[in-house]
Parts: C-alpha cells; sequence; structure tokens
C-alpha cells in the first residue's frame, strides 16, 4: 500500500451569485514510501490546492467543500478533527513554501521558528531544542548556525532562508514531504542547490517527496514519478524516462515542446501552447484541454475522456493520444475508467478573475477601515 | 538606542523653538487681552494701559518673546495672570490628574479593544464581528462630553456606584506626595485613599476611553485579518503548532504593529487633557484649566502648559518608536 493514496480529490469554491467554482476536479495519485513524486502543470491547474487541502490548510471559508479520500498511512487525513490533524503536520507530514521570505515570520527568530517545531511534536525545550535547531541548520547548509538561531529572516539571503524553511520542515523527520514550488522565487543558482539539498535529504532519510512545479527542469532532474495536471485534473501519469522519451497527452507534448533549449538554432522561436488556461472546457463537456490541443477529434467533445490505463503503468485521459512507435492505438490499453465529472460546475480558470484559485494564495483582502 | 534617544531628544530644542514662535504670534494675535478679561466691559482706556504695562505687554512684541526665551532656559514659565500662581505648580498640580485619567482611559481602551478586535477578525462576517464593528462607529460617533452625562447619570447618580465628580473624597484627607492620587494612597499605604481615587476615575476614564476603543477596535481587527492572510501563518499552521501558539506568536505579534502605532497617538492627545470630560465630572486636570486660560488671555499659562504638552508628546511618541523596535527587528534603531 501507497504511503499516501489521494483519490479523487475534488476542492469547490461556491460563491453565493456565482458559479460553483471547482479548483480541483477528481486529482488522483499516490506516493511510495521514499518516493519522489512530481506534480507538474501551468499556473493555476489546482498544483497548489491539491497541496493544501491534502494539508488541510486550506483557509476555512463558507462555500469550501473538499471531496474525496486523502489516505496517508491508512488515515484518511481528510476526514480527521482539526486537533489529530495539527498532530500529524509538521511530524508525519511537512510542507514547503514557495516565497522563502513571506513565509517565514518577521517578528521571531529563525531559532525560535524551529525549535518550535521540536518543542511541538518532539518535546524538546530550552538547550536541548537549541541544540537540535543548530544541527538542523547545519544539515541544511547553513553556515554558523548557532549565530543564525539569533538571527531575524530579513538578515537571512534569500537561499538560506528557503534552507531555513526545510530545517523547520525536517526537523522531525517527517516520512511525506511535500514542497510548492520551493525553487520559484530563487535565482537559478541557488534553485540548483537547494534542489540537490532537498535530494540529499530525501535520499537519506527516506522521506517521500511531493515536488510541485511548473518547471519541467526541476521534474526531470529528480521525480521518479511525474503527474501532468490540467484544469484541475491528472491528464497523465508515468515515470520520469518514458514521460520525457514519449509524451502521450497532447498537453504533457506541448509542454515538453515549449521548453526553450540552449541547442536550438539561433533565432529559433519558442513553441508555446495555442492560447491560454483560460480556453477550457469543462470537463463534463469534454477534455478540458480539447480548445488548445493540435490532435483534436470529434470524440474530444461531449463528455469527458476515459483515464486509460496502459500495459506499462502509465496512464493518460486522452482519446486520441500521441502515438508510440509500433503500436496500433487501443491495443496498449490494459483499462479504462470512465471519466466521470459532476455537472453544474466550472473549472476555476474558466472563470475570469474572480474567486481566485486559493484563497489562501491570493493577496489579502483589501479591508476598507476608517479609523 | 542610546544614540537614537540622544539625538530625538535634541531634536525637541528647534521643535520647541518653532513652537513658541507659533503660539507666541497666534496668542498675541487673539482679539483682547488678560486686561479685557480682568477689567470686563467696564475699564477705562487708562486702566488697560496701566495692566498691559504692569505685564510687560506695552512693550515691543520682540523683546518679549525675548524675555520668554531667557525664562524658558532657565526652566522658568513665569506665573499666571489670572491665579496669580507659578505657572510649574499649576501644571504640576493638575497635570498628574490627567496623567491617572489618560492611563485609565487607555488601559481600558487597550485591554478591551485589542482582545475584541482580534476576536471580530477571527469571527469576521459573524455577529461579534458585526457588533464590535458597528459598536466601533457609535463609539466614534457619540460626544464624549454626552457619553459622560449618561454614564453619570445611570452609574452614578441612580445606581450609585461610582463618585460623580472630583479626583477624590477630600474627606479622607489623603496625605499629598505626588499629586497622583492613586499612586500617593500606595505610597503612603492609605490603601482607602487610593481606592477612592480609583473608583473617582472609572466613569471619566470609560467616557473618554470610548474614541480610542474604537479606533483600537478597528485597527486591530484589519490588522489581524491582513496578518491572518499571510504566508508565514499557514507556515506556522503546517508545521502542527498549536493554535494558541499560532495565535500568539505569529498572528498577534505581527497584527500589533499598527496598532502600538494607534495607541501611543491616542495617549499623546487624551495627554493634552480632556476639557469636557473633566468639566463634566468636575475632575481637576489641565483641560478645564486650559480652556478656562484661553478665556483669560493667560499668557504664561498657555504659554508653559502647551510647551510642556508638546514635549510630553514627543516622548511618548519616543517610547513608541522605541517599542516599535522591539517588537519588529527590522525597524532596529540606530
Amino acid at each position: 500500500m501507497a504511503l499516501l493514496d489521494v483519490e479523487d480529490l475534488s476542492v469547490t469554491f461556491a460563491r453565493r451569485g456565482q458559479r460553483t467554482v471547482r479548483a480541483v476536479d477528481g486529482v488522483s495519485f499516490s506516493v511510495e514510501a521514499g518516493e519522489v513524486v512530481g506534480l507538474v502543470g501551468e499556473s493555476g491547474c489546482g498544483k497548489s490546492v491539491t497541496s493544501l487541502a491534502i494539508m488541510g490548510l486550506l483557509p476555512k471559508q463558507p462555500g469550501l467543500q473538499v471531496a474525496g479520500k486523502a489516505v496517508f498511512d491508512g488515515t484518511d487525513l481528510l476526514q480527521l478533527d482539526d486537533r489529530s490533524r495539527r498532530d500529524i503536520r509538521g511530524r508525519d507530514v511537512a510542507m514547503i513554501f514557495q516565497d522563502p521570505l513571506s513565509s517565514l515570520n518577521p517578528v521571531v527568530p529563525i531559532g525560535l521558528q524551529v525549535t518550535e517545531v521540536l518543542t511541538r511534536h518532539r518535546g524538546m525545550k530550552g538547550e536541548a531544542a537549541a541544540k537540535e535547531a543548530a544541527q538542523l541548520l547545519d544539515r541544511v547548509g547553513i553556515p554558523d548556525p548557532r549565530r543564525r538561531l539569533k538571527e531575524y529572516p530579513h538578515q537571512l539571503s534569500g537561499g538560506m532562508r528557503q534552507r531555513a524553511l526545510i530545517a523547520m520542515a525536517v526537523a522531525c523527520q517527517p516520512r511525506l514531504l511535500i514542497a510548492d514550488e520551493p525553487t520559484t522565487a530563487l535565482d537559478v543558482t541557488i534553485q540548483a542547490q537547494i534542489l540537490e539539498l532537498l535530494k540529499d535529504l530525501v535520499r537519506d532519510s527516506g522521506t517521500a517527496l511531493v515536488m510541485i512545479t511548473h518547471d519541467l527542469g526541476v521534474v526531470a532532474g529528480m521525480c521518479d514519478t511525474i503527474n501532468v495536471l490540467y484544469g484541475g485534473r491528472v491528464v497523465e501519469t508515468a515515470r520520469r524516462r518514458p514521460l520525457f522519451r514519449q509524451p502521450r497527452h497532447p498537453y504533457t507534448v506541448g509542454l515538453l515542446g515549449s521548453v526553450p533549449r540552449l541547442d536550438a538554432g539561433r533565432g529559433e522561436r519558442l513553441n508555446p501552447i495555442p492560447g491560454s488556461v483560460r480556453d477550457l472546457l469543462p470537463w463534463p463537456d469534454g477534455c478540458a484541454f480539447a480548445p488548445r490541443c493540435d490532435r483534436r477529434v470529434d470524440a474530444c467533445v461531449g463528455e469527458p475522456p476515459d483515464l486509460v490505463l496502459t500495459h506499462d503503468g502509465r496512464s493518460y485521459r486522452c482519446v486520441n493520444p500521441a502515438p508510440l512507435p509500433g503500436l496500433t492505438p487501443g491495443a496498449e490499453a490494459r483499462e479504462t475508467r470512465p471519466g466521470q465529472a459532476t455537472p453544474g460546475s466550472v473549472p476555476a480558470q474558466a472563470v475570469p478573475d474572480d474567486p481566485p484559485a486559493a484563497p489562501g494564495l491570493a493577496a489579502a483582502p483589501s479591508e476598507e477601515e476608517t479609523p | 538606542m542610546f544614540r537614537f534617544i540622544v539625538r530625538r531628544l535634541l531634536q525637541l530644542i528647534p521643535t520647541l523653538f518653532g513652537l513658541s514662535i507659533l503660539l507666541f504670534i497666534w496668542l498675541r494675535r487673539l482679539p483682547g487681552g488678560p486686561e479685557t478679561a480682568i477689567l470686563g466691559e467696564r475699564g477705562t482706556p487708562e486702566m488697560r494701559a496701566a495692566i498691559r504695562r504692569n505685564l510687560g505687554l506695552d512693550e515691543p512684541i520682540l523683546i518679549q518673546y525675548g524675555r520668554f526665551v531667557r525664562r524658558m532656559i532657565r526652566l522658568d514659565l513665569g506665573t499666571s495672570i489670572s491665579t496669580k500662581r507659578e505657572v510649574t505648580t499649576e501644571f504640576l498640580q493638575r497635570f498628574p490628574g490627567t496623567v491617572e485619567l489618560t492611563i485609565t482611559a487607555m488601559v481600558i481602551a487597550v485591554g478591551i479593544g485589542i482582545p475584541l478586535g482580534y476576536l471580530a477578525a477571527r469571527r469576521r462576517g459573524r455577529f461579534l464581528d458585526h457588533a464590535s464593528v458597528g459598536g466601533s462607529l457609535i463609539g466614534i460617533c457619540i460626544p464624549v462630553f454626552f457619553l459622560a452625562y449618561i454614564l453619570k447619570a445611570i452609574f452614578s447618580e441612580n445606581l450609585g456606584w461610582f463618585p460623580s465628580s472630583g479626583r477624590q473624597d477630600p474627606t479622607i484627607g489623603a496625605t499629598r506626595i505626588t499629586n497622583f492620587f492613586v499612586l500617593d494612597g500606595l505610597m503612603t499605604r492609605e490603601w482607602d485613599a487610593a481606592a477612592d481615587a480609583l473608583m473617582h476615575l472609572v466613569l471619566p476614564a470609560l467616557a473618554l476611553a470610548s474614541i480610542p476603543l474604537a479606533i483600537i477596535v478597528r485597527i486591530t481587527r484589519a490588522s489581524v485579518l491582513e496578518v491572518l492572510n499571510e504566508d508565514f501563518v499557514r507556515t506556522a499552521e503546517a508545521k502542527g503548532l498549536t493554535e494558541n501558539v499560532v495565535r500568539r506568536r505569529h498572528v498577534l505579534r505581527n497584527a500589533m504593529l499598527p496598532v502600538v502605532t494607534s495607541i501611543g497617538l491616542l495617549t499623546g492627545g487624551l495627554l493634552s487633557g480632556a476639557v469636557l470630560t473633566e468639566t463634566v465630572f468636575a475632575f481637576s486636570g489641565i483641560g478645564a484649566f486650559l480652556a478656562d486660560s484661553i478665556n483669560q488671555r493667560d499668557y504664561p499659562v498657555l504659554m508653559g502648559f502647551i510647551m510642556i504638552i508638546a514635549v510630553v508628546y514627543v516622548l511618548v511618541n519616543l517610547i513608541v518608536d522605541l517599542s516599535y523596535s522591539l517588537i519588529d527587528p527590522r525597524v532596529r534603531v540606530r
């Protein structure tokens, strides 16, 4: 049994007077112990909301509905009460966020931000906690950790801040680490260092890692299994090598094709996927990617495409996938699962501007206050 | 830190200098003068001129100002025209009342305002939120003297819970040391005197606290709402910290920054006296006395009091800046 089994996870935001928005629309994937799994997709495809839903960190608000299952080590995280969830968070499942500066509390020293996890989950206090914290900082490659413990986030560089956040996340040796675009806010040289650090940490500790990113380079460098998301659903799942060699879903093909290449000729143009995420078909009406797809056929529209599981352990959600050499279409399928979808709702991207895919990730609501 | 304080105190000198010039000109531009206040309508021009000469008001304004500055440097604020007592004495007798009133009012405003603002933010859109936002609107709108009269009518005249006027019951015969009546009572161990002075403070402080309370509730609420959406609160939640730790360490501490600033400004405002509240409760602070002095054109009292209030205001804001740097490490003073 997998360490984490996400089954048919869906997150909807209902607002009075507006159509219900599905940010995540039946996402399923699993993570084996010690495995590195990628969730890839462009902005707004539901990657972050998926991770926040698993962690139970979606901001509580009326109209928010999380359905499906996220079974971690036998317990469905979505069914837990607030207290047991707090017990698991930070101890068994930890998370690293995108922007290291805003993710650290500006008025609390780094040391306390590390030791508070140790105090909460491992009951460590005082000098013992400080010693452990210093060791953690040392382990994530922060020089002079004793001094850094007393410093505040603004005194650290961007890379150091992300290292500190990673130290907090691995403080209790979690079995699962979710990293939500951990390198997006960093410059390229630092990105490589942070990815290297994450790779080392998961290899040494046997922690499973869910890597959420839009950067295929990140995925290529470290993930064992990759899930490609589009419009709130997983459209293709494969091991790293087959996915990069023979992408099946036209969206994956487009993603790979649009990566800028150093060996491209001078003046050669990038190969973007036509259209934008906004050109999205609601899943009940067919394949969400159909409006932008160059392999579109009549069968794409009308009902959601079935999920095709192939003999080599891959799966994709497409009626007209990119062909494999030496294989007739249809012969590869081991099993298909009908792509049900709840009618009457629209994916997040189909609704212009409002509301954001994840309310907690958006800018703070402006409070008009007249003192 | 030390250099910061010294620099701020040195900055006080040009501030006071500028203020004194403005005040001097402004006060002399007021129609009438102390002689009108003393003589009323009946005085002859000769009598008026005699009084002006007596007070040194017939000399050129520059010479008058020069004399004022020379006295200021010796920390001599002169003598009140109407009470014939030293301005410094008048101040030391009345200002402690204002300070006691201000502190009590701010303790009420902060003690209720911050928890209420926090709860309103956490229960956003629910009853408590609407009630506190609506209530704070009333708190800002209701005239303070009106609220003072209502409080006095209900809690003093009808229910008899609190005394209706003054700073202390004179029949207690309390010993005076600092003129801070509560402090005096504690220092001399005259507990009943301290308690009585405290009881006298409750109603005027409540009336006075209404506006600061309303402002603090609103600023706290807005600030907490903003912080709740910050990424680091989500990080704290992701660590599995208890709600209590998330609230105290991560939400409230950050949300306090704008609140502290407003507390400083509000405190400074209250310290310049509360004319109406003092009048309603016959409370002897500087507010009512200052208002009288304006009517009497009591130049030395006005100049002296306003200069000291300016100093106090600057000091309060200095304390705010220092406490700000304690809360927020990014604002380390240098």
